[in-house]
């Protein structure tokens, strides 16, 4: 480490000490050695690997991408045919993965926060409940409790004609869950219109209200009305429109369901183990945030007479939110990898459409390449948002 | 005036017995509000609802031993799958009649971990013991020498396999590690940002793609005619793959080493390589012991990982335990088996790690 400091002192008699006695020259050899080192290899591979493919005859570069990929993926979220090309199908498997990964997410979150305060309950039995659901699931591999669920999903349940069906309109069976879903109709359009409406002028009030209560310091009860007007202003659009009520339900038709909204067993079994695993971890994420926070913080907003949701608002989130999120955004980075495992229980995600691209083409190279500059992709946005939210975050201090 | 006159004899007066005990203890943790009333009434119910039927099925109905057929004839549970396949399902392929060896080898294993667990025995002579104890397991395993007979790494699957991969990856990916981590405190640009490039790479991909590059991408990266084994080269890519992980702990721990031991090392006259020897590295190592733990932790869970690529750990011979017509569809059974194993090897590690933290006070 003393290469840097000493460097000026040296640098004023360069004749008398010989150039591996000098920390910079030698700094300079053992970066050029390392440097070479790293290309010789990287050569040494490219020129094998070079040789290897025109051996085995195996096409390079990525032109495959736009040849047809004539494989059918089970449950594409755009429209998908085994005609279309290699592109489409990684594209279909890029948004399974964020399919998965986002609904993974919003329900850890949840979950993972009820856990880790049910672990601080005052209820004994609460809390004994809740450390042993946050030990044992973190304590078994995520790829077991996939496999466990999706055993129980896919071997447990019943054949579609003998379909479980415990409320009307709901089926449960091994080919997937069906539930119902409204019949299409104009009035849903308008609500999604009256929903971001609304969302947009929470968004602008609460900008408002705060510019008030720095410059008059009256406070503004921002979260009911704004709770209010997401809520109401889409229901006032449905009653307007006519107030569908028609639901489209699920039947059997041949040896399958059709209609209604349906939910394969791979991607119930992959939320599930995805979701249950991680949320142990984001419980003790939630658990060491809240008990970062000390009792005198409370205690201190609570005498200069602040009310109760204030205190919580102003005083304790803010402050436990900034020992949560960072490691809060790991957790939901590692969900999002381990979507990868999705390919071990053949829910169509971008490894498992990979996989079956490198299987069929042989482009190995290309394949992993592809997979791996996704998730690359995905680690930088969370890390670039960390470190804008560290940044916002970070305590001013004098 | 009124005079206070202390009464002749004080009698001791009890707690009301609805304070203390086991009544008391009820009503501090259990009915302390009425919305803790609610709950607790509420889990009491649904752990009726769960409990009972589950000690049914899994003790009550069971089979313990019998064959598939009357297994399908029983609502209970089949842990006959389990108790008819264990040397299948525990150690694979590994030659029948040499299957006392894995055993002495997971014996030997424990007794290691059991003999670190105290802190009076880490000395040097720790390091010896571990070093010969993975010898003598690695001798044990592979034979060839002594009379055993040799057994190929080929053959090693199921619990073998799981721990070869885990503990070995772990103990060749510290060195690795640590060579990052120190790369990556470097004030020469060029290793710094080969460090840092190597172990974001390396963080921001998940271990599925780099056990798909050993299996489909390291065969084109060896010359013609040289063959890798399949299992060595799963352990490379969980090695690589495990050396970014040390690599961020270990930073985590020079990073807690005072400036001003590096200048009292320098001030000695020390040059780089005896600083970090004999100064930095003992303290920063120490620091990082419980978070290494919890990589072993994870490294163990995630050599489960190599099932997809095709190779034979505890999860794959389950699986083609399963895939056995009369075993087929007793999955919730054998899974849980692997699972209750899984589980008794990782919490007794993070028993392990959260002693240390508490002992090292860090």
């Amino acid at each position: 480490m003393s290469e840097g400091q000493t460097e000026s002192a040296r640098s004023a008699e360069p004749q008398s000490i010989p150039f591996w006695h000098d920390p910079t020259k030698r700094a300079l050899v053992y970066q050029a050695l390392a440097l070479g080192l790293v290309l010789m290899l990287g050569y040494y591979l490219f020129a094998i690997t070079q040789a290897n493919l025109r051996r085995q005859s195996i096409a390079t570069g990525f032109s495959f991408i736009s040849r047809e990929a004539g494989f059918e993926i089970g449950e594409p979220t755009i429209s998908y045919s085994s005609a279309d090309t290699y592109a489409r199908a990684l594209v279909v498997g890029i948004l399974n993965t964020l399919k998965v990964s986002l609904v993974g997410i919003i329900l850890t979150i949840i979950l993972g926060t009820l856990v880790g305060v049910a672990r601080l309950s005052s209820n004994w039995l609460v809390s004994r409940i809740a450390a042993g659901y946050i030990e044992v699931l973190q304590n078994i591999p995520v790829l077991l409790q996939l496999f466990f669920w999706y055993a129980v999903f896919h071997d447990s349940l019943p054949g579609p004609r003998q379909s479980l069906n415990p409320v009307t309109g709901f089926f449960l069976n091994n080919r997937g869950f069906y539930f119902p879903l409204p019949v299409a109709h104009p009035a849903y359009a308008r609500m999604g219109i009256a929903l971001v409406i609304a969302c947009v002028a929470s968004y602008l009030l609460g900008r408002w209200a705060r510019k008030r209560q720095e410059q008059t310091g009256q406070s503004f009860p921002l979260w009911s009305v704004s709770a209010g007007m997401v809520i109401t202003l889409p229901l006032i659009t449905w009653l307007i429109s006519g107030a569908p009520t028609a639901l489209n339900i699920p039947s059997l038709s041949g040896f399958n369901f059709e209609g209604g909204l349906s939910v394969s067993p791979e991607f119930a079994a992959i939320l599930l183990g995805l979701v249950l695993y991680t949320s142990a971890f984001v419980a003790e994420v939630v658990r060491a945030g809240i008990q970062a926070i000390s009792r005198g913080q409370t205690e201190a907003a609570m005498s200069i007479g602040l009310k109760p949701n204030h205190v919580l608002t102003l005083i304790i989130l803010p402050q436990a939110l900034r020992v949560i999120i960072p490691p809060l955004t790991s957790q939901m980075l590692n969900l999002t990898k381990n979507s990868s495992l999705a390919v071990a229980i053949g829910y169509p995600d971008l490894v498992s459409v990979a996989n079956t691209t490198i299987n069929q083409t042989g482009q190995a190279i290309e394949g992993v390449a592809i997979i791996m500059v996704v998730y690359l992709f995905f680690s930088l946005v969370t890390s670039a948002f960390m470190n804008w939210y560290n940044k916002k975050m970070a305590l001013v201090e004098r | 005036m009124e005079v206070l006159v202390q009464p002749a004899t004080t009698e001791e007066v009890k707690p009301p017995v609805t304070s203390v005990g086991v009544i008391g203890w009820i009503r501090a943790n259990l009915f302390n509000s009425p919305l803790n009333s609610i709950i607790t009434l509420l889990v009491l119910f649904c752990l009726y609802l769960v409990v009972p039927p589950f000690i049914k099925w899994a003790f009550v109905d069971c089979l313990w031993s019998s064959t598939g057929q009357e297994c399908k004839a029983t609502d209970g549970a089949c842990w006959s799958v389990v108790t008819k396949n264990l040397r299948f399902m525990l150690f694979g392929f590994y030659p029948w009649d040499q299957q006392w060896r894995p055993v002495v080898s997971i014996g030997i294993l424990i007794g290691l971990f059991y003999y670190t667990r105290d802190r009076r025995h880490w000395k040097k002579r720790l390091g010896y013991i571990w070093v010969a104890g993975i010898v003598i397991m690695g001798v044990l395993m592979h034979g060839g020498i002594l009379g055993l007979p040799e057994v190929e790494t080929t053959q090693w699957s199921g619990i073998c396999l799981t721990l070869l991969l885990s503990l070995f990856g772990l103990t060749a990916a510290y060195p690795l590690g640590v060579i990052l981590a120190l790369g990556r405190r470097s004030r020469m640009p060029a290793i710094k940002s080969l460090s840092v490039v190597y172990i974001e790479l390396i963080r921001g991909v998940p271990l599925i793609s780099m056990l798909f590059m050993s299996s489909v991408m390291f065969p084109l990266f060896l010359p013609e005619g040289v063959t890798v084994d399949k299992i060595l080269r799963a352990q490379v890519a969980i090695i690589m793959f495990t050396a970014a992980y040390i690599a961020e702990v270990v930073r985590g721990g020079l990073q807690g080493i005072t400036r001003g031991q590096y200048e009292a090392a320098e001030s000695l006259g020390l040059d780089y390589y005896l600083t970090m020897r004999l100064i930095i590295l003992p303290q920063a190592l120490k620091i990082v012991i419980p978070p290494s733990v919890g990589i072993l932790i994870s490294a163990f869970k995630d050599t489960s990982l190599v099932v997809i690529i095709g190779l034979f750990d505890l999860m794959k011979t389950t699986q083609v335990t399963l895939a056995n017509p009369e075993w087929m569809g007793f999955s919730t059974e054998a899974f849980l088996f692997i699972a209750i194993l899984y589980f008794m090897g990782c919490f007794s590690m993070t028993n392990f790690s959260r002693d240390l933290e508490r002992q090292l006070g860090t």
